[in-house]
């Protein structure tokens, strides 16, 4: 009959071998425990980004023949005001006129545009100092000193190419992925 | 103390208990409980052989697009599938450009305001949108159907008990009242408006058989559209529309079991070499 | 932890040193769970179920905590908000089926555990405490997880709330201003929605502070055995850590298989198909159920059909929160000093009987409330309440025990020997 003395650790004194092979078995089990741990994290943490109805209107048409020249709508794109502008000649001159080296955040209209659309220019309405939405788009609103946006939170002032001009905002606004659809339609992002 | 006053409760439940029983038990006898019509000609659903059935199930793609083909063309008259947006058909094997081609082209139009009056108006549906509802609202619903309410399609094949099935089998499941039946239940005749159908909870339901013909639906695969095929299709498409993530369901649940198995051995042989020496 | 031979705390490493010695909570986890707790060594598998709680409460909380970021607790929105989470969250669908199958292992473990404690007597001195505070935890998750069934406001969820907070109704006098309060109006509504999700989300965290009480409680006394012996010297008990531990990773192992299978391929078995269907206030659902794991406590609640100078309906209400209450009073209505169910044979007969009875009460509670369910519930319903409250107490007097065992050595010993356990346990007379 089997006593506690001699099932102790006497009994089992292990080859080296049997030592590691058992060892494996203990090293693997935990190792499976935290592989699956990882597994689990990454569900909990992916759910945290945008859901898909939020993904779907990631992207959005838009129609600008309405807009006459001198114009600009305000639309919403991913939550967010987009500026749609349809620049005069008078303004797209204004802004070719402007010396490159003069500005803060270097670009030209043409960078900032599609081309053979010049005159659309579509940017986030979204100023690119602390994120207010800037002054400008619609009628009547004042344009600031250079006649294109203004941002009444700290005053930076955009020109019409939407460029940072005068003011805090470090960048000029943001021009988002688009693409024209057909002569009147948008498509943005 | 505990157990004197224990024992006291205790025999006022039971003797209360038993007093209820008594009273039920003599009510029974006096007036057994009536059978109803519903208890003894309800039918459990049929089973149907679908895709997606078992662990490993997958749905068919095909009978999914002509499952949604018939809602389309035939339920989408009366019922809403307010919980599906058109981006989602992409799920049943449509492309981008079709979802889009889809909800433009959809009957009924998404509500919306007009942007210079204000009334109420309607636009062309985009992907992004839920698949618009025949009636504007529940009393619109009720007043086109003669006071009955269409129930919402996009959840039914899990707001009913074993739904797939059930859905194929009201289809498939119209008939003329038994003559047994009225000879038992004489009071139960199926009303005017009203259409026996077996597989309904009381049996007697407001709409009228919708699949009636063969071809009432034209499928394009060559599939030939009986009524018994247009029924499984749509009952297949409904059971899409209340589970879709199915697919994603059932090959996850593998790759977690599998790994579960392995962990587990791997665990119990872990705790086997611990204990080795260990009498327990 | 309280035997002198547990194994003692050592840090070797100089920041675990100045730990121990600033915020000792290292030594905290180690004598609680870790080398420093010593165990009987004869433990069975039914002492998995403590930890495995311990590891539902976890994935509640964690999927809960997760599924807060999505749902919107308002009446208009709720039952959309959650189908957002099944169709567009990513893995919501997931996060949502772990969450609600969750809750049926949660009980399904705990059930286990209550079986456990009642047939190996844990209840029973030193251990009374641990048993309360269980009970505590066992209310508490009853609480939360009827308000976590009301968060998806379909069919099941409204009418659910209805008549639950319709109990409240019974009572004379204060009954129908307190329903009124609980709901915040005549009728379920979004305040009750909010009010319960509120609650739903608190109570867990006060489960898991019972849940530390309850440890701590057992840690007195040390962890009771399948043969009921106290435990006398080091050769019957092995440390918490590696023995348990393994054993325990196994448990959990086989729980989490068995939570897969539901989880992934048979999510909505244990749900009813009626709370697919938007919260109507103008239309009840057939019959209306509530989950599984209330089953046997609802047919109590249906059981009381005649009024017997109280009304039937608050004999029911009564009888029922009895029903869970009397449990705290067990230690002291079973004075046998046998703990172990292995070696009381009458009391064994009578606990299996009540097992039945127990799938019984629960089998009439998911039936509809026609005969014969409501006469079967009734004849449960009162051996349930004579089982704790007059047979318990009268068996504990007169039952003769077997023979124990003089210690949990013995008894692992003659268990693996080639003797039979009957001649074995001769001596011990």
């Amino acid at each position: 009959m089997a006593t506690l003395e001699t099932t102790g650790p006497a009994e089992a004194a292990p080859s080296e071998e049997g030592v590691r092979r058992r060892d494996f078995i203990n090293i693997a089990a935990v190792s499976f425990a935290g592989v699956g741990a990882a597994a689990v994290a990454l569900p909990l943490i992916n759910q945290m980004n945008p859901s898909a109805d939020v993904l779907a209107l990631a992207s959005i048409e838009v129609d600008v023949s309405q807009i006459q020249p001198g114009q600009a709508i305000k639309t919403i794109f991913r939550k967010q005001p987009l500026f749609v502008r349809h620049l005069t000649p008078q303004e797209i001159k204004e802004a070719d006129a402007v010396p490159l080296d003069s500005l803060r955040d270097p670009q030209t209209l043409e960078e900032r545009t599609k081309a053979g659309k010049t005159q659309w220019l579509i940017t986030m309405g979204v100023c690119t100092h602390l994120g207010c939405v800037p002054l400008g788009a619609a009628e009547g609103e004042v344009k600031g000193e250079f006649g294109g946006y203004f941002c009444p939170c700290h005053g930076s002032h955009y020109d019409t190419a939407a460029r940072i001009r005068k003011g805090p905002a470090p960048t000029n606004l943001e021009v988002p992925e688009y693409n024209f659809t057909s002569d009147t339609v948008v498509q943005v992002g | 103390m505990v157990r004197p006053i224990g024992f006291l409760v205790g025999l006022g439940f039971v003797g209360v208990l038993l007093w209820s029983l008594l009273w039920g038990a003599v009510a029974y006898v006096k007036e057994p409980p009536v059978p109803t019509a519903e208890h003894e000609f309800h039918e459990h659903p049929k089973k149907v052989d679908f895709s997606f059935n078992g662990p490993l199930g997958k749905f068919d793609r095909g009978q999914l697009q002509r499952g949604f083909q018939v809602y389309k063309e035939v339920c989408a008259a009366c019922h809403s599938l307010r919980l599906v947006t058109f981006r989602d058909l992409q799920g049943i094997g449509y492309t981008e450009g079709q979802t889009k081609t889809l909800a433009s082209e959809w009957a009924v139009e998404t509500p919306t305001i007009n942007e210079e009056t204000g009334e109420p108006a309607t636009r062309k549906s985009i992907p992004a949108d839920r698949i618009p509802a025949p009636f504007a609202n529940e009393i619109a619903a009720r007043a086109g159907n003669a006071g009955a309410l269409p129930p919402d399609l996009s959840l039914i094949a899990k707001a009913r008990h074993d739904g797939s099935n059930y859905v194929y089998s009201l289809l498939t499941g119209y008939q003329n009242q038994p003559a047994e039946l009225l000879k038992q239940f004489p009071d139960s005749k199926t009303g005017a408006g009203l259409h026996y159908n077996p597989y309904f909870a009381n049996l007697n339901l407001a709409m009228a058989p919708p699949l009636t013909s063969e071809g009432q639906v034209s499928y394009s695969d060559g599939t030939k559209p009986t009524v018994d095929q247009m029924s499984k299709d749509v009952a297949a498409f409904l059971t899409w529309t209340a589970e879709p993530k199915l697919e994603n369901r059932h090959s996850t649940g593998l790759a977690v079991l599998a790994f579960l198995l392995i962990f587990t051995v791997l665990t119990y042989m872990a705790y086997q070499n611990i204990w080795r020496d260990k009498k327990h | 932890m309280s035997f002198p031979w547990a194994e003692q705390y050592a840090p070797k490493h100089p920041f675990m040193r100045y730990m121990d010695e600033k915020l000792p909570l290292p030594r905290l986890v180690y004598n609680a769970i870790g080398a420093g707790y010593p165990v009987p060594r004869n433990l069975n598998y039914f002492w998995n179920f403590g930890v495995l709680a311990g590891a539902a409460l976890a994935i509640q909380l964690i999927t809960g905590i997760v599924l807060a970021m999505h749902y919107a607790a308002n009446g208009a929105v709720a039952f959309d908000s959650v189908e957002h989470i099944m169709r567009d969250v990513n893995s919501g669908w997931m996060l949502r089926y772990a969450h609600a199958n969750g809750a049926s292992m949660f009980f399904i473990v705990v059930y286990l555990h209550i079986f456990r404690g009642l047939y190996y007597g844990s209840y029973k001195a030193p251990r009374e405490m641990v048993w309360l505070l269980g009970l505590v935890i066992f209310l508490l998750m009853m609480a939360t997880a009827f308000m976590g069934y009301v968060l998806p406001w379909g069919q099941m969820s409204f009418w659910g709330a209805k008549v639950i907070t319709g109990l409240f109704g019974a009572i004379p006098l204060v009954g129908e201003p307190i329903q009124t309060w609980l709901l915040g109006g005549f009728a379920p509504d979004n305040a009750a929605l909010n009010r319960f999700f509120s609650l739903h989300y608190l109570l867990p965290f006060v489960i898991l502070g019972v849940v530390i009480l309850h440890i701590w409680a057992l840690h007195i006394p040390g962890s009771s055995n399948p043969t009921g012996v106290d435990v006398k010297g080091p050769q019957d008990t092995v440390p918490f850590h590696p023995y348990y531990t393994a054993k325990d990773g196994f448990g959990l192992g086989v729980f989490l298989i068995i939570f897969a299978a539901l989880l992934f391929f048979a999510p909505n078995l244990l749900g009813h198909p009626d709370n697919y269907i938007p919260a109507n206030p103008l239309s009840t659902p057939a019959h209306i159920v509530p989950e599984w794991y209330f089953w046997p406590f609802y047919a109590i609640l249906r059981a009381f059909t005649v009024d017997f100078i109280l009304p039937a309906k608050l004999w029911g209400v009564v009888a029922m929160f009895a029903s869970i209450l009397l449990l705290f009073f067990l230690p002291w209505l079973d004075k046998s000093p046998v703990r172990s169910g292995s070696y009381r044979p009458t009391f064994r007969k009578f606990f299996w009987l009540l097992m039945i009875d127990v799938a019984i009460l629960g089998y009439c509670g998911g039936a509809p409330a026609e005969e014969p369910f409501v006469m079967i519930s009734q004849i449960a319903a009162a051996y349930y309440f004579a089982h704790f409250l007059i047979i318990i107490p009268i068996i504990s007097r007169i039952e003769r025990p077997l023979p124990l065992p003089n210690s949990i050595t013995e008894a692992v010993l003659s268990k693996s020997g080639k003797t039979t356990g009957e001649a074995a346990l001769a001596p011990a007379e």
